[in-house]
C-alpha cells in the first residue's frame, strides 16, 4: 500500500487546471493567419497537399488543411501557424481563414439549435465511430479523457452503446465499407441528438478527398453540429470545441 | 527438381524491374516453397500481383535475415488463373493470396481459406459484399457464437470479431476487416506531387506515421538514386526510437486498463504524453505528422532540443521505473497476464509473424538488425527476444525495448549534427524500376514496394503493415481462453485496422 501512495505522491499534479488558456510546448501548429503581403500564389496553393489554399485573394480552409506546415516554411512571411487551438465551430464558412484575419474561431451560439444547450449543457454522452480513421484522431479522443485533459470532468464522456448517448463523434473520411454501420449506429442513438466531425479527414475527407473508397452521403443527409479541425485533432481543441458548443449564451 | 533463379537484393536496394528473373508458376511456386521451408531465418516479406501484358505479374519477396538479402522472383499468370496455392504447402502466404484472389480473380484450388480479404473497392468480384462475409460455422447445440464490432464498445478502429464458444471459453476465433478500406494504394499512383504522397504515407496508420513515413522516404530516395545525409537519417533514426516509446508506454496503460489496474492504467497514461509533446516541440504535432520528409526535414532536431529531450527522459524514467517494478511483482496483475493468449513458436512459425508477435515466442525478428536501414547500419542491435508467447511475454517486450530505446537514443543526441536549411530538391524516380524498403516499426516489419514504367511514373505502390501477418496471431492466441480474456490479448498485440485495410 506505501508503494501505491508513494507512486501516487511521485506523480505529482498532473491534470491541466483551465483547459481554455493553458499554453502547449513548442511549435504547435494552430489556427494560421495570412498577411496580406503579395507572394506568388500559384506556386503557394501548388505546395499545399490537400488543396486547401484558395487564391486571389490568399484563403486558407483549416477543414481541408492538414497542418504539416509546408505553406508557412515556404512563404514564412506569407502564412504563420499561431499556437492557438481554438479551432472549432458549428459553421463550415468558419474554418476558412482570410487574408489579414487575426480573430478566435468560434461557435456561432445564434445558429447553434436551441436544444442542444437546454439538454446537453450540464452532461453529454458521445458515442464515437471510426470510418476510416487511421487512429491518430482515435488515440488523441482517448488522450482526451487521460489524467492531463480529463474532459469528463465537464460531465463529456464517450459511452459504449449508441442507446446511452446523446450524440455522435465522426472520425475518418467515411469508407464505402463503413457507411452503412455509421448510419446504423446513428439511427440507434435518440432524439434529440448532434454529430460532431473530428478531424480533416471527417470534415472534408482530407487526402483521401475524392477516393472511390469512400461513401460520404451520411455528411449530405444530416445537418453537422461541430467541426473540429485538426490532423489530428489536439485534445485542447477537442475539448474547447465541445465546451463552446454547450455554453450555456443569455 | 529445377532449381528457381532469383535476384538477391538488399533493404531499399533500387534494380531494374528486368533484372527480376520470370518463371512458370509451378517453378515459381515450387521454387519460394523450397526457399522458405524449413528456413527460421527466412519468411516472405510480401507477395503481390500487378497488371502487365493483359497478364498479371506476381512477385514475391523473401527475406533472409541471417544473409541480410531479400530473394526476388517472379510469375506471369493469366487474369482468370486456377491455379495451386502457395498457403497449402506454407501459412506464411495465406493473407496474401487471399488478397491476389480478392483483386484478380485468381481462383486456388487448395487454398484452405479462400475469403475476402478488405472488399477493396476495385475488387475482382463486386457482387461479394462486406455485410455477407462467410463466417466459419459450427453447427452445435452445445456451443454459441458471440459477434463484435464492427463498431466498438471503446475509441477504436472497426472491425468484426466472430467468437464461437463453449461455455465462456473460446474454441475460435474469426476476424473480419475492410472496414477501414480508403484505396490508399491506388491514390500513390493517382496523385503524382511528392507531398500528396508523403501525406498519404502519414495516414496509412496514425499510431505509426514515423514507421510509414520513413518506409515512404527511405523508398523514395533509392527510386530516386538521391542519398540522403546523416542529418536526415539521424533524425529519423531518433523519431522512429520516440514513436516506439509513445505507444508502447500507452499501450502498458491499456493493458493496465483491461485488467482493471487503474493505478497503471493513469500512471503509464501520462508518462506518455511527455514524450508525444516533445515530438510537438520537435515538429509541432503530437503524432509526429509533418516531421518526416524526402530530402529534407522542415524541423531541423538541434542540440535545444537534445537538452529538452535529456530533460524529458530524466523526469519520466524514475516514474517509468517504480511504476513498472510496481506492476511485475504485484501477484494480482501477473495472474492475469501470465499464460493468458499464448502462441507457441511453431504457431509463429507457421503463420509468419513480424515484430513483437514474433519475438514474444523465441521467433528473432528484427528489421533493425536483420535489414538495416538509417542509422542502424552503425551499430549492432540486440532485439528483444521472449520465449512464452503470452500477455506477460508481450508486456515485458515493451518495458525491455523502452529502456533499451532511450539509450540508443541517449547516444545519439550526445552527438548532434549540423542540419542544411530545408530545401527542395526535384527528384525523378528511374525508369523501370523495382524497389524495395523495410522498416522495423513500434508493431513490427513494414514493407513498401514501388515499381516504375518506361517513363519513370509509379505502376505500383505495395504498402504492407505488420499486421498483415500479425492478425492470426491475435485469433490464435485466445483459444481455449475465457471470452471475458479477450480484450487484453487483443490490446497485447494492439494491432492496426487502418494499416491492414489501406
Amino acid at each position: 500500500m506505501f508503494d501505491n501512495l508513494k507512486i501516487m505522491w511521485h506523480q505529482g499534479k498532473q491534470f491541466i487546471p483551465d483547459v481554455t488558456t493553458a499554453k502547449v510546448l513548442g511549435i504547435f501548429r494552430g489556427r494560421p493567419v495570412i498577411s496580406k503581403n503579395k507572394v506568388n500564389e500559384t506556386i503557394l496553393a501548388e505546395l499545399c497537399p490537400t488543396g486547401a489554399i484558395m487564391v486571389n485573394p490568399v484563403r486558407l480552409d483549416i477543414g481541408k488543411c492538414t497542418f504539416c506546415g509546408e505553406c508557412a516554411i515556404q512563404f514564412p512571411d506569407k502564412i504563420q501557424f499561431t499556437k492557438d487551438y481554438h479551432l472549432s465551430s458549428n459553421e463550415r464558412d468558419r474554418l476558412i481563414i482570410h487574408e489579414g484575419d487575426d480573430k478566435p474561431i468560434e461557435v456561432n451560439q445564434a445558429s447553434v439549435r436551441k436544444e442542444i444547450h437546454r439538454f446537453f449543457s450540464g452532461s453529454l454522452k458521445l458515442r464515437q465511430v471510426s470510418a476510416g480513421g487511421d487512429n491518430s484522431c482515435e488515440w488523441e479522443l482517448n488522450s482526451s479523457n487521460n489524467v492531463q485533459f480529463d474532459v469528463s470532468r465537464f460531465g463529456i464522456d464517450f459511452v459504449a452503446s449508441p442507446r446511452h448517448a446523446d450524440g455522435i463523434v465522426i472520425t475518418g473520411p467515411i469508407t464505402e465499407n463503413m457507411a452503412e454501420p455509421l448510419e446504423r449506429c446513428y439511427n440507434a442513438i435518440p432524439d434529440p441528438k448532434i454529430i460532431i466531425l473530428v478531424g480533416v479527414d471527417a470534415i472534408s475527407g482530407g487526402i483521401f478527398a475524392g477516393s472511390p473508397a469512400l461513401n460520404r452521403s451520411f455528411l449530405d443527409k444530416h445537418k453537422i453540429d461541430l467541426y473540429i479541425p485538426g490532423n489530428p485533432a489536439h485534445p485542447l481543441t477537442v475539448i474547447n470545441g465541445i465546451l463552446d458548443l454547450l455554453k450555456k449564451t443569455d | 527438381m529445377i532449381d528457381m533463379n532469383y535476384i538477391s537484393i538488399q533493404n531499399n536496394q533500387a534494380i531494374s524491374v528486368n533484372d527480376i528473373p520470370e518463371h512458370s508458376y509451378e517453378i515459381f511456386s515450387t521454387g519460394n516453397i523450397a526457399l522458405l521451408n524449413d528456413n527460421p531465418a527466412r519468411h516472405c516479406v510480401n507477395y503481390f500481383g500487378y497488371r502487365s501484358r493483359n497478364a498479371i505479374k506476381l512477385i514475391c519477396c523473401i527475406a533472409d535475415d541471417n544473409l541480410h538479402l531479400i530473394f526476388i522472383s517472379s510469375a506471369l499468370v493469366e487474369i482468370n488463373s486456377k491455379l495451386a496455392s502457395l498457403t497449402a504447402q506454407n501459412h506464411n502466404f495465406e493473407n496474401f493470396e487471399r488478397e491476389i484472389h480478392e483483386n484478380f480473380g485468381i481462383t486456388y484450388s487448395d487454398h484452405p481459406w479462400l475469403k475476402p480479404m478488405r472488399y477493396a473497392h476495385n475488387r475482382f468480384d463486386k457482387n461479394e459484399i462486406i455485410g455477407e462475409y462467410p463466417f466459419y460455422k459450427v453447427d452445435s447445440e452445445e456451443l454459441h457464437e458471440v459477434g463484435v464490432g464492427p463498431i466498438h464498445a471503446g475509441i477504436i478502429e472497426p472491425g468484426h470479431f466472430r467468437f464461437i464458444c463453449n461455455g465462456e471459453q473460446i474454441m475460435h476465433l474469426e476476424i473480419q476487416l475492410g472496414y477501414q478500406h480508403r484505396g490508399i494504394e491506388q491514390l500513390f499512383l493517382q496523385k503524382k506531387k511528392l507531398i500528396e504522397r508523403t501525406t498519404l504515407a502519414e495516414n496509412i496508420a496514425g499510431d505509426t506515421v514515423v514507421g510509414h513515413t520513413t518506409a515512404f522516404v527511405n523508398l523514395w530516395e533509392n527510386l530516386c538514386n538521391y542519398t540522403p545525409d546523416y542529418s536526415l537519417q539521424y533524425a529519423r533514426t531518433i523519431a522512429l526510437e520516440l514513436e516506439r516509446i509513445a505507444i508502447h508506454t500507452g499501450d502498458l496503460g491499456a493493458i493496465c486498463g483491461d485488467i482493471a489496474y487503474q493505478l497503471g492504467n493513469s500512471v503509464y497514461g501520462r508518462l506518455r504524453t511527455p514524450i508525444v509533446n516533445f515530438l510537438q516541440e520537435w515538429g509541432g504535432n503530437r503524432l509526429a505528422k509533418g516531421l518526416i520528409r524526402a530530402g529534407k526535414i522542415n524541423y531541423p532536431f538541434t542540440p535545444e532540443l537534445a537538452d529538452r529531450l535529456t530533460a524529458v527522459f530524466k523526469a519520466y524514467e524514475p516514474d517509468f521505473t517504480e511504476m513498472t517494478n510496481k506492476l511485475f511483482t504485484l501477484p494480482s496483475t501477473l495472474a492475469r497476464l501470465e499464460k493468458t493468449g499464448v502462441v507457441s513458436y511453431d504457431e509463429v512459425l507457421e503463420i509468419g509473424t513480424v515484430g513483437m508477435a514474433a519475438r514474444m515466442s523465441g521467433l528473432n525478428r528484427d528489421i533493425r538488425l536483420s535489414h538495416p536501414y538509417n542509422l542502424y547500419n552503425s551499430f549492432i542491435h540486440k532485439p528483444v527476444i521472449k520465449r512464452h508467447g503470452d500477455v506477460y511475454s508481450r508486456t515485458q517486450i515493451r518495458r525491455e525495448e523502452i529502456k533499451q530505446s532511450i539509450g540508443y537514443i541517449k547516444e545519439l543526441i550526445a552527438n548532434v549534427p549540423e542540419f542544411k536549411k530545408p530545401e527542395n530538391i526535384s527528384f525523378s524516380p528511374i525508369k523501370n524500376t523495382f524497389v524495395l524498403s523495410l522498416v522495423e516499426g513500434w508493431r513490427g516489419e513494414i514493407c513498401h514496394c514501388a515499381i516504375t514504367d518506361e517513363k519513370g511514373e509509379l505502376i505500383l505502390y505495395k504498402i504492407k503493415d505488420p499486421s498483415h501477418h500479425n492478425w492470426m496471431a491475435l485469433a490464435l492466441a485466445v483459444r481455449k481462453n475465457e471470452i471475458s480474456d479477450f480484450p487484453i490479448c487483443n490490446k497485447s498485440f494492439n494491432l492496426s485496422y487502418s494499416g491492414h485495410d489501406l
